[in-house]
C-alpha cells in the first residue's frame, strides 16, 4: 500500500523536477530574453530533469520490491531455531514460512502457534516495516540526487533535447522488445516446467499413451494409481470437438462472405455483417453457457427421442457452439480475401459466358484458395486452444472414441482441471498441465505461421 | 448443307449452350439460396443465443419478498437502551423475523413445520434488516411492516420456474410450502421487487444473497490497471516499429512474434501467468494486480497491431512537412502524428479492452476462480472478475444461479455493448480519410 503513495510521490518529485530544470535552464540563459542563447528548449531542460530524477528512483523502487520478500523471508529463517529448521523439507519448510506469514499478517494459520513462530512472526514484520522505511529514503535519496546531477549538468551548452529523445528512444525499444520477452517468457516457463515433468513421466509415454489418468495419490499409503500420462485421448477429443467446429464454421462462414460479398444488396450486407461479427465479440464463457444449458441438455433430449445413447457433456454440443463462435472468423478472413480477388478475373468470366456462380466456383474460389487456406488454419489453431467452451460443455472422461454423442476431453480442459484444484506446485499433476501447454503452444504456433504465411504471400500475389 | 444426305442439321454451340442452361440457372439459384441459407442460419444462431440468455435472465432482476409486520422490540434488539451499535449488530434479527412469521400462521406448532417455514425466509435476511435497523435506530421499540428477502427455493416458485404438477418429491418445494406462498400471495405479502442485492453485493452460496458487485470491482480494477500498462507500451511499441525502426533481422522478428502472440491461445498467457508471475516474481494470486500483468501481455499485440494501421494511415506529407520545418524526428511523431493517429489508436485500444473484459480462460489458471465474499478494494485485494464469476455460477446446481448466470452475463454484454459502441462512435467522429 505504501509503494503506491511512494510512486505517486516520485511522480510528483518528476513534476517538480520538471519545473526547476526548466526554470534553472532560463536562468543561466541568463533571463527569459535569453533563451535562445540554450541549446535545446527549455521543456527539454526540463524533461531532462524530470527523467533524472525519475527513472532511477523508479527503476530502484522497482528492484526493491522485486526482492524485499526473498530477502527478508531469508533473514527470517536464517533467525528460526536451527532444530526447527533441520531436517525439513522444501515444501515443509514452504508451509512453515506461509504460516509465518499469515501469522503476521493476522490471516488464519494452519498449525499451533509456538513462541518461536511468534516471535518470527514478529520479526518478519519489523523487517518488513524497516525494509519500507528504507526504500522510502533511499528512492527519494535517488530522486534527489538525480535532480541534483541535472540542476548541475544544466547550461546553456548541454544537449538537452538529444538527451531526451534519445532516452525516449531506449523506452520505445524497450516496449517494443516486451513482445519477444513475452515469447520468450512462454516458451522458458513452459518448456522449464515440461522438462520436469518429462523427468518423471517420459515423454513417449505422453505423447503416444492411450491412457489418461492424472490421479496420484497425494500421500504415500494412500490407496490410487499411479497416475498413468498417456495423452493420446486428449489429441483425439481436441481433434474431435475441432473437427465438428470446423464442419459447423467453415461451410457456413464461408457461404455467408460469398453471398454476402458477392449477391446481397447493399442493404442486407450493412445489415448482416455486422450482426455476424456480434458473434466474434461475445466472450467465450456466454458460449460455454449456452452450450452447457442450452445445447447439450437440447441434444441430449433429441438423441434421446430418437433412440440413441447420448452422454450429457458430448463433443457434438461443444463442438457445435464453438463453431458458431467461429463462423464469423472464417467469414471475415474469407470476405477479405474474396474482395482481394481482382474484378478484372470476374470480368473475364462473364464475358466468357460463366454464369454467377460458375464465375464464383471456377474463378474467385480457385484464386482466392490460399488465403481461404490460411483462415481456416488460424481458425482451426482457434479451436484447438479454446477454453471455456470446452471446459463448461466438455466432459472430463478422457475417452478414446469416435462417437460425438460420447464424451470426451480436450487437452485444455485437462490444463484448467490440473492446476485449479489444490496441488502442490513440482508434483507430475500440475506440471503435467505445462507439457499440455507446451504441446499446444507449439501446435498453435505451427498453424499459425503457415496460416500468416501463406495469407502474407496470397495477398502479395494480387497487390 | 453440302450433303443432303444428313438429314439432321450440325449441334450449334448455342444449341449445347441452350440446352444446359435451365441446369445452369437451376445450379445458379441454388448456389444463391445456399449462401443466403448460411446467412439466415448466422443470424439466427445470434437471435437464438440472445433468447436464451434474455428469457433466463430476465427474471433475476426481480427478487421475491414477503411482506411481514415485524415487532422490533427493544427488548430484543437493544436491552439496555443505549443504542450502542455493538449491542445492535449483535441482537438475534432472525428471532424477531420468525416471530412475526409465526404470527402469520398461528395453526403450525409442529416443530418440523416451524422449521419448514423458518426455511421460507432466506438465512440473509437478519442481515439486511439488521443494516435497516442500525441505520435508523427510531425504528426499534415500533412494528414495522417490512419486506422480507424470502428464501431462492420461495423465489423460484413464484417466478414459476417450479413445476407445481410434477409430484411432490421431484419438487424442491413441498406440498405444504406451496400452500403457505398461495395464502400470503392472496393476501397480498408476497411481492417481486427489483433484485438490489444482485448489484450490490458479493458473491455467496445462497442465490438470492448472490451479487456482482464484487466481480465488477475486481473487473473495474484489472481493466484498469490493464489500460494503463498496455496503452503506453503498445503506442509505445507501435511508434518504434512503424516509425522509428531500421529495417534489419530485430525488428522483423518483432513483427512476426507481435503477430503470431496475438493467435496465441489464451491460456498459455494463463500458464505463462502462473509460472512467471506468480511462481516467479512472487505476485500475490487472484489480484487484479497479476490479473492485469496478464491481461496487458495479452491484449498488447492487438494494440500494438492496430496502432500501427492508425499510425500507417497517416500521410507521410504530415511528416515531411514538420520535418522540413526543423522538428526532430521524436517532435514530429510526438507533436503531429501520434495526436492524427489518435482516434485510430483508442478504437483499437478499446476493443483490446473489450476482448480482456471477456477473456476467462487465462484467469483460471491464476486463482481468480477463489470463492470470495469481500467486495476488493484496491489492486492488492483478493478478487474475482465478471466473467469468472459467470462461470463459477454457471457450476453451481441451484435453479436460482441460472437466472443469475444469465443476469450477469446480460450485465456484461451491456460493457461490452457500451464500448464496443464507444469505438464506433469514436472512429465516426474523428476519423478522417486522406
Amino acid at each position: 500500500m505504501y509503494s503506491w503513495i511512494l510512486m505517486l510521490v516520485v511522480l510528483a518529485a518528476m513534476a517538480g523536477a520538471y519545473q526547476i530544470g526548466r526554470q534553472r535552464a532560463i536562468a543561466s540563459a541568463g533571463g527569459p530574453t535569453r533563451i535562445k542563447q540554450l541549446h535545446s528548449l527549455p521543456t527539454y531542460y526540463g524533461l531532462y530533469a524530470a527523467l533524472w530524477a525519475g527513472l532511477p528512483a523508479l527503476m530502484l523502487m522497482g528492484l526493491w520490491i522485486g526482492l524485499q520478500d526473498q530477502i527478508v523471508i531469508g533473514l527470517v529463517t536464517s533467525h528460526l531455531p536451527t532444530e526447527m529448521v533441520a531436517g525439513l523439507s522444501e515444501g515443509r519448510l514452504g508451509l512453515l514460512i506461509n504460516d509465518i506469514r499469515n501469522l503476521a499478517t493476522g490471516n488464519i494459520v494452519s498449525a499451533e502457534v509456538t513462541p518461536e513462530i511468534q516471535a518470527a512472526a514478529d520479526q518478519y514484520n519489523r523487517l518488513n516495516l524497516i525494509s519500507q522505511w528504507a526504500m522510502w529514503a533511499v528512492v527519494l535519496a535517488a530522486a534527489l540526487a538525480g535532480l541534483a546531477y541535472a540542476w548541475m549538468r544544466t547550461q546553456p551548452r548541454l544537449r538537452a533535447r538529444n538527451r531526451v529523445e534519445s532516452a525516449f528512444t531506449v523506452i520505445l525499444i524497450i516496449f517494443s522488445s516486451i513482445a519477444i520477452l513475452t515469447t520468450l517468457g512462454i516458451v522458458l516457463s513452459v518448456l522449464f516446467e515440461s522438462l520436469l515433468f518429462f523427468q518423471k513421466v517420459s515423454p513417449l509415454e505422453f505423447f503416444f499413451g492411450a491412457n489418461w489418468s492424472p490421479q496420484i495419490a497425494l500421500r504415500a499409503d494412500q490407496v490410487g494409481a499411479s497416475g498413468s500420462f498417456g495423452a493420446i485421448p486428449l489429441f483425439t477429443g481436441t481433434l474431435m470437438v475441432s473437427l465438428i467446429s470446423m464442419l459447423v464454421a467453415v461451410p457456413i462462414g464461408l457461404l455467408s462472405a460469398i453471398y454476402l460479398s458477392e449477391y446481397a444488396h447493399r442493404k442486407v450486407r450493412a445489415i448482416a455483417k455486422p450482426t455476424l461479427e456480434i458473434l466474434a465479440g461475445i466472450p467465450t464463457v456466454v458460449y460455454g453457457f449456452f452450450a452447457a444449458l442450452t445445447v447439450a441438455p437440447f441434444i441430449r433430449d433429441l438423441g434421446m427421442s430418437l433412440g440413441l445413447d447420448v452422454a450429457s457433456e458430448s463433443a457434438l454440443a461443444a463442438g457445435l457452439v464453438m463453431g458458431i463462435m467461429i463462423i464469423p472468423f472464417v467469414s471475415s478472413l474469407s470476405d477479405d480475401v474474396i474482395n482481394a480477388v481482382p474484378q478484372s478475373l470476374r470480368d473475364g468470366s462473364y464475358a466468357l459466358g460463366a454464369t454467377q456462380s460458375e464465375t464464383i466456383r471456377r474463378v474467385v474460389i480457385p484464386a482466392a484458395l490460399p488465403g481461404i487456406v490460411g483462415g481456416i488454419l488460424l481458425a482451426v489453431s482457434r479451436a484447438i486452444g479454446e477454453t471455456m467452451i470446452v471446459v463448461m460443455a466438455a466432459g472430463l472422461a478422457a475417452n478414446l472414441t469416435a462417437n460425438p454423442l460420447d464424451s470426451v476431453t480436450t487437452v485444455t480442459v485437462q490444463i484448467v482441471t490440473l492446476l485449479t484444484g489444490d496441488q502442490e506446485f513440482d508434483s507430475a499433476k500440475t506440471l503435467a498441465a505445462f507439457a499440455l501447454g507446451l504441446t499446444l503452444f507449439l501446435v498453435t504456433l505451427t498453424l499459425n505461421v503457415i496460416a500468416l504465411s501463406i495469407v502474407r504471400k496470397y495477398r502479395e500475389q494480387y497487390e | 448443307m453440302n450433303n443432303p444426305a444428313d438429314t439432321t442439321p450440325p449441334r450449334r454451340a448455342i444449341d449445347i449452350v441452350n440446352a444446359s442452361l435451365k441446369r445452369r440457372y437451376a445450379r445458379e439459384r441454388r448456389f444463391r439460396w445456399l449462401g443466403a441459407t448460411a446467412v439466415t442460419l448466422g443470424m439466427v444462431f445470434v437471435v437464438l443465443l440472445f433468447a436464451d440468455i434474455i428469457l433466463k435472465g430476465y427474471t433475476a432482476f426481480q427478487q421475491t419478498y414477503i411482506q411481514l409486520p415485524i415487532e422490533l422490540a427493544a427488548a430484543t434488539i437493544d436491552p439496555d437502551g443505549a443504542r450502542d451499535p455493538a449491542t445492535l449488530a449483535r441482537a438475534d434479527y432472525m428471532k424477531l423475523i420468525r416471530e412475526a412469521l409465526r404470527e402469520q400462521f398461528p395453526e403450525v406448532k409442529d416443530r418440523r413445520d416451524r422449521r419448514l417455514l423458518n426455511s421460507m425466509i432466506s438465512v440473509g435476511a437478519p442481515d439486511l434488516l439488521r443494516e435497516r435497523v442500525m441505520a435508523d435506530p427510531a425504528l426499534i421499540g415500533t412494528t414495522q411492516e417490512l419486506w422480507i428477502l424470502a428464501d431462492d427455493d420461495i423465489d423460484m416458485l413464484v417466478k414459476g420456474y417450479i413445476d407445481r404438477n410434477a409430484p411432490a418429491s421431484d419438487r424442491r418445494v413441498g406440498d405444504q410450502m406451496i400452500a403457505w406462498v398461495d395464502r400470503l400471495e392472496a393476501e397480498g405479502r408476497v411481492a417481486k421487487r427489483f433484485n438490489t442485492i444482485f448489484f450490490t453485493h458479493g458473491t455467496s452460496r445462497e442465490p438470492e444473497l448472490a451479487g456482482i458487485a464484487g466481480a465488477l470491482m475486481g473487473s473495474f480494477y484489472t481493466l484498469v490497471l490493464t489500460f494503463l500498462l498496455s496503452f503506453p507500451i503498445g503506442v509505445g511499441a507501435a511508434l518504434y516499429l512503424e516509425e522509428f525502426a531500421p529495417k534489419n533481422r530485430w525488428t522483423d522478428l518483432i513483427e512476426v512474434n507481435v503477430n503470431n502472440l496475438a493467435a496465441v491461445p489464451s491460456i498459455v498467457f494463463g500458464l505463462l501467468g502462473l509460472a512467471v508471475f506468480i511462481g516467479f516474481f512472487g505476485v500475490p494470486r487472484s489480484t487484479p494486480l497479476v490479473a492485469a500483468l496478464v491481461m496487458t501481455l495479452m491484449t498488447l499485440p492487438t494494440i500494438i497491431i492496430a496502432s500501427r494501421v492508425a499510425l500507417k494511415s497517416v500521410p507521410p506529407s504530415i511528416r515531411e512537412a514538420a520535418l522540413g520545418v526543423g522538428a526532430s524526428p521524436l517532435q514530429t511523431q510526438f507533436h503531429h502524428v501520434l495526436p492524427l493517429a489518435l482516434p485510430g489508436i483508442l478504437t483499437g485500444s478499446i476493443i483490446g479492452m473489450a476482448r480482456a473484459l471477456g477473456e476467462t480462460a487465462p484467469l483460471l489458471m491464476i486463482g481468480m476462480i477463489a470463492f470470495i465474499v469481500d467486495i476488493p478494494k484496491g489492486f492488492n485485494d483478493a478478487a474475482t472478475v465478471l466473467p469468472v464469476q459467470i462461470f463459477l455460477w454457471a457450476d453451481s446446481p441451484e435453479r436460482g444461479f441460472v437466472e443469475r448466470t444469465s443476469a450477469a452475463i446480460l450485465v456484461l454484454l451491456a460493457f461490452l455493448f457500451v464500448m464496443n459502441l464507444a469505438a464506433v462512435l469514436l472512429r465516426r467522429r474523428f476519423e478522417r480519410r486522406w
